[in-house]
């Protein structure tokens, strides 16, 4: 038993000096802080974390918009669990700050802590992504892409492409996630009004590329030469697809058409390649509009609940000129 | 050897049996009712069908859960296989592609495959090693001593990769995951050269006795003059190691190391294999084959699923009615109950 004692002493003065680390963190911001806050405004913005590129760009886009503007930012990284970012908003009311963007890890348990943000006269920006709360005076508004329209932008341009004639395959995302379920609802609504047009396949792809490749080399294997294109909810997935076409002597772009949404860096790399036909933008740049948001709702203007963010489609005509400005 | 199995007096079936039948039984029905399943056709010189998609999907899950096996065997288990995966690709692939944005750019290996691949897999029998020292000298329990690197070793993957899927352009590491050797996807002469290997070591020296063993009963095997706690390390160093050669096939298949997704649950898959597979997770006896045959049975189960088009709300129960069917065939007292159940009907 002796050496279990050692490692939980260890393990205990370990856990403390990282709570002394943080604490001397938080301290010198709250430093910086103290310096201009008389006549900067001053955001609290939790976000949930850093877990992909889309993520870090979104960070990225609100911090640079808030330098732009000298709004002074504080930011918190909640690692994806919503006790830090209760945690977060709890010390973002005791700064006292002006405004708070919410990009809120999951929907729902929001209500007591936006009441308790509310009770400061605090207002709160929420950024893409919704909570789930009875009263909806409690957030200033929601900026965020629609997936439903995202996935309706995919289908139409897939219908015009393949003149409302051929068979589909479908890769979603992870089951039950909003962005899988809406766009898969906003893809079928254009696509069951087309009746040319089947969707033969559907399976989920888990948004990962490894997934989208395994999916893929089943639905081949399954269906043949009769998959004429493939609906991916994210790039990520296609680019897995793209290969497993390529491996069964197929060629993506031409022999099977390829559409996904969110129009990360490599799907403009695979379009200008010719592999992808067409992605459809789900921006993660956030920052203006928030920061937009912000100073209406300051300046006593009262917003629509949801703010959305115009999306835009891009194919391999458009790709090689957008690609150096892609940033994510 | 303190741990023999009270059995019926017949002469007890060998329990790879059971995967077996269960394995044959998932193919026999696609053989019948999914159309092209079991259709393997010639493509440039290559065989190609669902069937060798089976085995080529299979081959990372078959390789840790050979490392698995060996753990598990010593009464151990191995939760951060995923974790040592994913390091195991961004090391690989940051090392050959050498992107700005990560840290391993500050290493140049000239763009060679194969010091970025040695340098991974050192780096997952390290981290094997760390594992069997935590569990065999400071005494943590094997559950614990793993979930620190299952949770951290995502987060090192992460750093080493800043987050970004990094993607490589690399001929010779992208043969690991999507080449063919004799008509026949390279993983599976991967799988087959490193089970002979471990078959041989186990089964033709003393290795193997020793860490039935360290599983069966520690202590005896201590005060017989035993090195357990060597024993211990080894086998997770054996773990890493061959978690490390998954991660790389892994990367290599989608010629990108994904930090984030690599991996990810495949110590649930790999464990579920072993036990599928007839080595209790008490440790003792092992089946190395038994857990070759369980990750083909669970890949055979999704790979049936995607063909056939399962919606998919139906994936997860399908994949759990078919391995609860396999444990209850695989549990001496089910069978006898239900033995018992239908000589009374007739």
């Amino acid at each position: 038993m002796r050496p279990l004692h050692r490692i939980g002493a260890l393990c205990m003065f370990a856990a403390a000096a990282m709570l002394v680390v943080s604490c001397q963190d938080s301290e010198q911001d709250d430093a910086a802080v103290g310096g201009d806050a008389e006549k900067t405004i001053t955001v609290g913005f939790s976000q949930i974390g850093a877990e992909s590129a889309w993520r870090t760009a979104e960070t990225e886009s609100i911090r640079s918009e808030a330098a732009n503007r000298g709004v002074n930012l504080k930011f918190s990284d909640a690692q994806q669990k919503q006790e830090n970012q209760i945690k977060a908003l709890r010390a973002f009311i005791a700064q006292q700050v002006d405004a708070i963007i919410l990009a809120p890890v999951v929907e729902t348990g929001w209500e007591p802590i936006l009441r308790e943000v509310r009770s400061a006269g605090i207002p709160v920006i929420l950024v893409d992504r919704g909570v789930n709360v009875s009263d909806d005076s409690l957030f200033a508004t929601l900026i965020a892409s629609d997936f439903v329209e995202e996935g309706r932008m995919a289908a139409m341009w897939l219908v015009e492409k393949m003149d409302g004639t051929g068979n589909v395959v479908e890769l979603k995302g992870t089951t039950g996630s909003a962005p899988a379920i809406d766009r898969e609802k906003g893809f079928h609504e254009i696509l069951d009004a087309q009746p040319g047009m089947t969707i033969i396949k559907s399976q989920t792809g888990e948004f990962t590329r490894a997934k989208g490749k395994e999916v893929m080399e089943a639905f081949l294997k399954a269906e043949g030469d009769r998959i004429d294109a493939v609906y991916a909810h994210n790039d990520d997935m296609a680019i897995g697809a793209i290969q497993a076409i390529e491996e069964a002597g197929r060629t993506p772009g031409t022999d099977v058409i390829v559409v996904s949404i969110d129009g990360v860096r490599a799907a403009f790399e695979a379009m200008v390649a010719g592999k992808l036909n067409c992605t459809v933008e789900c921006s993660p740049l956030l920052g203006p509009a928030a920061f937009d948001a912000i100073e209406a709702v300051l300046a006593g203007e009262t917003l629509p609940k949801n703010t959305v963010v115009n999306d835009r489609i891009f194919d391999q005509s458009t790709a090689e000129a957008e690609l150096p400005n892609r940033r994510y | 050897m303190s741990k023999t199995p009270v059995t019926s007096s017949r002469a007890p079936v060998p329990r790879i049996v059971w995967p077996i039948i269960a394995l044959a039984l998932v193919l026999g029905f696609n053989l019948l009712f999914t159309h092209g399943f079991c259709q393997i056709e010639v493509r440039d010189g290559r065989l190609y069908g669902s069937l060798i998609d089976i085995i080529d999907r299979a081959g990372p899950v078959m390789l840790v859960s050979i490392g698995m096996t060996l753990v598990i065997a010593t009464a151990g288990i191995d939760l951060s296989v995923g974790a040592v995966m994913a390091i195991a690709g961004a090391v690989a692939a940051g090392l050959v592609a050498q992107p700005d944005y990560s840290v391993l750019s500050n290493f140049d290996v000239g763009g060679s495959f194969v010091i970025a691949a040695v340098a991974a897999l050192l780096i997952s029998a390290i981290a094997g090693a760390g594992n069997g020292t935590l569990v065999a000298i400071c005494g943590v329990q094997p559950i614990v001593a793993t979930l620190i690197l299952m949770v951290a070793g995502r987060g090192v993957a992460q750093l080493l990769t800043s987050g970004q899927i990094i993607t490589f352009e690399n001929e010779s590491f992208a043969y690991l995951g999507n080449g063919f050797l004799l008509a026949l996807p390279v993983t599976v002469s991967i799988v087959l050269v490193v089970f002979i290997i471990v078959s041989l070591l186990t089964r033709k020296t003393a290795l193997g006795l020793f860490v039935e063993a360290v599983g069966g009963n520690p202590v005896a095997s201590r005060h017989a003059g035993l090195r357990s706690g060597a024993v211990k390390i080894a086998v997770y160093t054996v773990c890493g190691l061959l978690a490390g050669l998954a991660g790389l096939i892994a990367a290599a298949d989608i010629k990108a190391a994904d930090a984030n997704n690599a991996g990810l649950y495949i110590e649930l898959d790999a464990i579920l294999a072993v036990v599928i597979g007839g080595t209790a997770l008490t440790g003792g006896r092992f089946s190395l084959a038994g857990s070759i045959i369980g990750a083909l049975l669970i890949q055979a189960l999704t790979t049936t699923i995607l063909s056939r088009g399962v919606p998919v709300e139906y994936t997860l129960v399908v994949k759990g009615a078919v391995v609860i069917a396999v444990c209850l065939l695989q549990a001496e007292r089910f069978r006898s109950m239900f033995l018992h159940v239908v000589r009374r009907r007739t």
